[in-house]
C-alpha cells in the first residue's frame, strides 16, 4: 500500500511541476465569446471554447478535457442564464479552480450585462426547457455583442492589470468598427421588418427582435422538446391563415422537422450559423453577422 | 354651451316645478340626465385610463433595484437545490428464494427484499436530493432514499470549493470514486440494475460508499488527469464495521482523460480498494448434509478496478445520435480466515460444521462487464451489456472438504430500450438473460421508469 502511494505521489510532483503558459488562459462557453475574447484580448490570452457551434449548447457533456481546461482557467466566459447548467456545474465543481468560480472575478456571465427578453412570469418544467432568467441566447443582436464587450473589456483589465492598456485600446477599437458594422447590417436589414418566420427552437428570440421578424411558430413544440408528426401537423394547420416567408434554424438543430413542413409550405429552410463557425463565413463576430443579415435578406426578396 | 346651460338648469327645472311638468317634458328631461350621467361616465373612465397610464411609466422607469427592496423579504430565498426521484418497475423474473452469484461471497447485513428482489409491480428507492453551498468555502449535499419503514443515508458529504491547485476534499459518507459506474446513482444507470461485477464487489445496492475524507487533485495539463484517495470506516462489503480507532478502508484511484478530434471523448482510470473484515458472514452449503451453513471471513480485502468509457456524438453533438462504450475490469485478493459455524437459528447438528471449524481462507476472483449504449434518434436509446465473473481460485484449507465449492463463471446478457421524452423522465424495457446461479438460466423482463422532479443537477461524463 505505501508503493502505491508512493508511485501515486510521484506522479502528481511530476505532473505539479509542469511550467505554466504565460497569456492568460480564458475558457469561453460558446464560441461567439471565445471569438469576442480573442477580439479583445490579442495575444495576451489564450482562448479555450467548450463548445462548437456544430453543438447544442443545452446538451454538452462534462467531458474530461473540459475539466482539464476549467482546471487552468484564469476566467470563464459563458452566456449564462442557466443556458449551461446541464453541464458547467459539475465542470466548476471538478475542477478544484476558485478564480472561475460565481462571484468571482474569473466568472463572467454575458446575460447579465444585456436586457432579457422572454423571462417566463411562469416557471414550470411542464412547458419545456424553460429558462427562468430568460431567453438565454443573447448573441444573436449586435447591440448586445457590443454590452458585452464593454463589460469584458472591463473585466479582463481588472483581472490582468499589466495589459489593461492593450485591452483597453483593442476594445476601442473594435467598439469602434462594431459601430460601423451594425450601422451597415440595420441599414441593409430594413426590407426584413415585418417578415414572418417559423424557428426551430426558441433561439432566435433576440435576432428577431433586431431587424424586426415576426416568430410565426416553433418546429419544437415546447423548449427542448423534440416534434412529433402530431405537433408537427398542428402547426402547420395553424400557419394557413398567416403563411410564414421561412423556417429559421440553427446550424447544430437536426433538420428533419423543419425540411417536412418548408416542403409543406413550399418555403425555404434557412440554416443560421448561430454563433462563429457556423457557417463558413462565420469565422469571427463581423463575419457572423455578415452571413445572417445575407442568408435573411437571400429569402425576403 | 346652450346645452350645457340646460343640463346645469334641467335638475333645477325638475325640482322648481315639477307641478308644471307634462308628461313630455319628463321624458326630455330623464333623456337629458341619462346624457349627463353618460357623459360623465365615459370621462371619468378616460381618467381612470390615462391615471393607469401614467403609473404604468412611473412603475417601468424606476430602477430594478428599487423594485426589489419594496418586495417583501422572502425567507426561503436560501433553500437548496432539492429533487426527488422517483423510481419502479414491473418485473417479470424466477421464483427464487435467494438470487447469491454463486462462486461468491454474497454481502449480508442488507437482505430486506428489495430492489432486485422483488418480481412484479415493485417501488424502489425514491431519492431525495438536497445541495447547496453551504457558505464561500463548502457545498453541501444530502441523498436520501426513501423506501417502506426505512430511510437510508446514501450520501451525505461536504465538499471545498476554494482550496485552488486543482484539490478538491470531501467528507462525510460519499459514493467511492473507485471504478466509473460506482459514483452512478441508480437514476443514472444505464440499465434497470447493477452490473454483475459491482454486485459482486459491493453487494446489492451496486456501489462502495465511504464514511470518510476524500482528497483528489486535478493536474494542470492538457490531458485530463486526476488524483485521489480515501479514507474511511471500511463498513460497506467486502470489509465489516469493526469497531475501532484508525482507518478501515482506503482507496487510491487515477483517472485520464480527452478528446479525440470534436467528435469523441474518452476516460480511464485504475483503482484499489483495500480494507479488512472481521467475521463477515456469508451462506456456503455444507458438503455432508447439503444444508446451509455460514462462513465467517476474517481478513485482508484488496480490489483492483480498470475502467474505460468512449464516447462518441456526430460533431460532439448528442442530442440527435450517441454512442458509449463502457467497460470494467476486477481483480480481487482476500486473505485471511474462514470460520464454518452452523446458523443458531436452523442449526440441525447434521453438517460438518456442527462444531466450528476454523481454516485459512485464500481467494484470487474476477470478473468484468461491457456495455453499448446507441442513441438511434432523439429521445431513444438501445443498450445491451454482457456480464462475465470468474469465481477463480478459493483455497479454504481445512474447511475445503466441508463447505462446497463452486467453481463457476457466471454471466448474463442484458438488452435494454428506454425512451426519454425529456431530460426529466425516462421509460425503460430491458430483458436479460440470467445465468449468474449456477444451474438457473432466469430469463427476466424488467419495465422500469425514472422521473426526476425539481433541480435535477448536471451528471458527471
Amino acid at each position: 500500500m505505501n508503493r502505491i502511494f508512493r508511485v501515486f505521489l510521484g506522479c502528481a510532483a511530476l505532473l505539479a511541476a509542469l511550467p505554466a503558459t504565460a497569456a492568460l488562459q480564458v475558457l469561453a462557453c460558446e464560441p461567439e465569446w471565445g471569438a469576442l475574447v480573442r477580439a479583445l484580448g490579442g495575444a495576451d490570452v489564450g482562448v479555450r471554447e467548450a463548445t462548437t457551434a456544430r453543438q447544442d449548447v443545452h446538451r454538452v457533456q462534462a467531458r474530461p478535457s473540459l475539466i482539464a481546461a476549467a482546471r487552468r482557467a484564469d476566467l470563464l466566459v459563458c452566456s449564462g442564464a442557466e443556458l449551461e447548467i446541464g453541464w458547467l456545474p459539475v465542470l466548476l465543481r471538478q475542477a478544484g479552480n476558485p478564480r472561475i468560480l460565481p462571484g468571482a472575478p474569473g466568472y463572467f456571465e454575458a446575460a447579465a450585462v444585456v436586457n432579457m427578453l422572454e423571462v417566463p412570469t411562469r416557471v414550470d418544467r411542464a412547458d419545456g426547457d424553460v429558462h427562468p432568467d430568460g431567453n438565454p441566447h443573447i448573441q444573436t443582436d449586435p447591440h448586445n455583442i457590443l454590452k458585452v464587450a464593454d463589460a469584458l473589456a472591463v473585466r479582463l483589465a481588472e483581472i490582468d492589470p499589466p495589459n489593461a492598456t492593450g485591452y483597453a485600446a483593442r476594445h476601442a477599437d473594435f467598439a469602434r468598427r462594431w459601430r460601423v458594422a451594425m450601422t451597415g447590417w440595420e441599414t441593409r436589414a430594413r426590407p426584413l421588418a415585418g417578415m414572418g418566420v417559423v424557428v426551430q427552437h426558441k433561439a432566435f428570440a433576440y435576432l428577431l427582435h433586431w431587424p424586426g421578424l415576426r416568430e410565426i411558430g416553433a418546429i419544437e413544440p415546447k423548449p427542448g422538446i423534440e416534434p412529433s408528426s402530431a405537433s408537427l401537423a398542428a402547426l402547420l394547420a395553424g400557419l394557413a391563415t398567416d403563411p410564414p416567408r421561412a423556417i429559421l434554424r440553427a446550424a447544430y438543430d437536426d433538420g428533419r422537422g423543419s425540411e417536412w413542413l418548408a416542403g409543406k409550405l413550399g418555403i425555404p429552410v434557412v440554416v443560421l450559423p448561430f454563433t462563429v463557425g457556423g457557417s463558413e463565413r462565420a469565422t469571427d463576430l463581423f463575419g457572423l453577422f455578415d452571413d445572417t443579415v445575407d442568408r435573411l435578406l437571400a429569402v425576403a426578396r | 354651451m346652450q346645452t350645457g346651460l340646460r343640463r346645469m338648469l334641467a335638475p333645477m327645472l325638475l325640482i322648481a316645478q315639477p307641478a308644471l311638468a307634462g308628461d313630455a317634458s319628463v321624458a326630455e328631461l330623464r333623456d337629458e340626465l341619462r346624457l349627463l350621467r353618460e357623459n360623465y361616465a365615459s370621462r371619468i373612465a378616460e381618467l381612470e385610463r390615462q391615471i393607469a397610464g401614467v403609473e404604468a411609466r412611473a412603475a417601468a422607469v424606476t430602477p430594478p433595484a428599487t423594485a426589489q427592496r419594496t418586495a417583501p423579504a422572502r425567507g426561503n430565498a436560501f433553500n437548496p437545490e432539492i429533487s426527488l426521484t422517483l423510481q419502479g418497475a414491473y418485473r417479470s423474473m424466477k421464483n427464487l428464494a435467494e438470487r447469491e452469484i454463486s462462486g461468491f461471497a454474497a454481502a449480508h447485513g442488507h437482505d430486506h427484499e428489495e430492489g432486485g428482489e422483488q418480481r412484479g409491480f415493485t417501488l424502489d428507492h425514491t431519492e431525495l436530493m438536497l445541495a447547496a453551498n453551504v457558505d464561500d468555502r463548502f457545498r453541501g449535499v444530502a441523498n436520501l432514499a426513501l423506501i417502506d419503514d426505512a430511510v437510508e443515508v446514501e450520501e451525505a458529504w461536504f465538499q471545498t470549493l476554494g482550496l485552488g491547485h486543482g484539490l478538491t476534499v470531501k467528507g462525510g459518507r460519499f459514493l467511492s470514486a473507485i471504478g466509473y459506474a460506482n459514483v452512478q446513482h441508480p437514476h443514472a444507470w444505464d440499465f434497470a440494475d447493477s452490473s454483475l461485477m459491482y454486485r459482486a464487489l459491493f453487494g446489492e445496492h451496486g456501489s462502495y460508499g465511504q464514511d470518510g475524507v476524500q482528497l483528489s487533485w486535478v493536474a494542470p495539463t492538457e490531458l485530463f488527469i486526476e488524483l485521489g484517495g480515501e479514507i474511511g470506516r471500511g463498513a460497506g462489503f467486502p470489509g465489516t464495521d469493526r469497531n475501532g480507532n484508525g482507518i478501515g478502508a482506503t482507496t487510491v484511484f487515477a483517472h485520464a482523460g480527452g478528446d479525440v478530434g470534436a467528435a469523441s471523448s474518452w476516460r480511464a482510470g485504475l483503482s484499489w480498494l483495500g480494507t479488512r473484515a472481521a467475521a463477515r458472514e456469508s451462506h456456503y452449503e455444507d458438503s455432508l448434509a447439503g444444508e446451509e451453513v455460514v462462513g465467517a471471513f476474517s481478513g485482508r480485502s484488496r480490489t483492483w478496478i480498470a475502467d474505460a468509457v468512449w464516447k462518441w456524438a456526430p460533431d460532439g453533438n448528442p442530442a440527435a445520435r450517441n454512442l458509449t462504450l463502457q467497460a470494467e475490469y476486477f481483480m480481487r485478493r482476500e486473505s485471511g480466515d474462514l470460520a464454518c459455524y452452523e446458523d443458531p437459528d436452523e442449526a440441525s447438528g447434521a453438517t460438518a460444521c456442527a462444531s466450528q471449524v476454523d481454516s485459512r481462507y485464500r481467494s484470487r476472483q474476477s470478473g468484468w462487464y461491457a456495455q453499448a449504449v446507441y442513441q438511434f434518434m432523439p429521445g431513444w436509446r438501445i443498450g445491451a451489456r454482457y456480464d462475465r465473473l470468474d469465481s477463480g481460485s478459493v483455497d479454504l484449507g481445512t474447511n475445503a472438504s466441508n463447505i462446497e465449492q463452486a467453481d463457476y463463471r457466471p454471466t448474463r446478457s442484458t438488452l435494454m430500450v428506454d425512451w426519454s421524452p425529456s431530460e426529466f423522465s425516462r421509460i425503460r424495457l430491458q430483458a436479460a438473460r440470467d445465468r449468474s446461479m449456477q444451474g438457473v438460466t432466469d430469463n427476466q423482463l424488467w419495465l422500469q421508469y425514472v422521473m426526476s422532479l425539481g433541480a435535477h443537477g448536471a451528471h458527471a461524463f
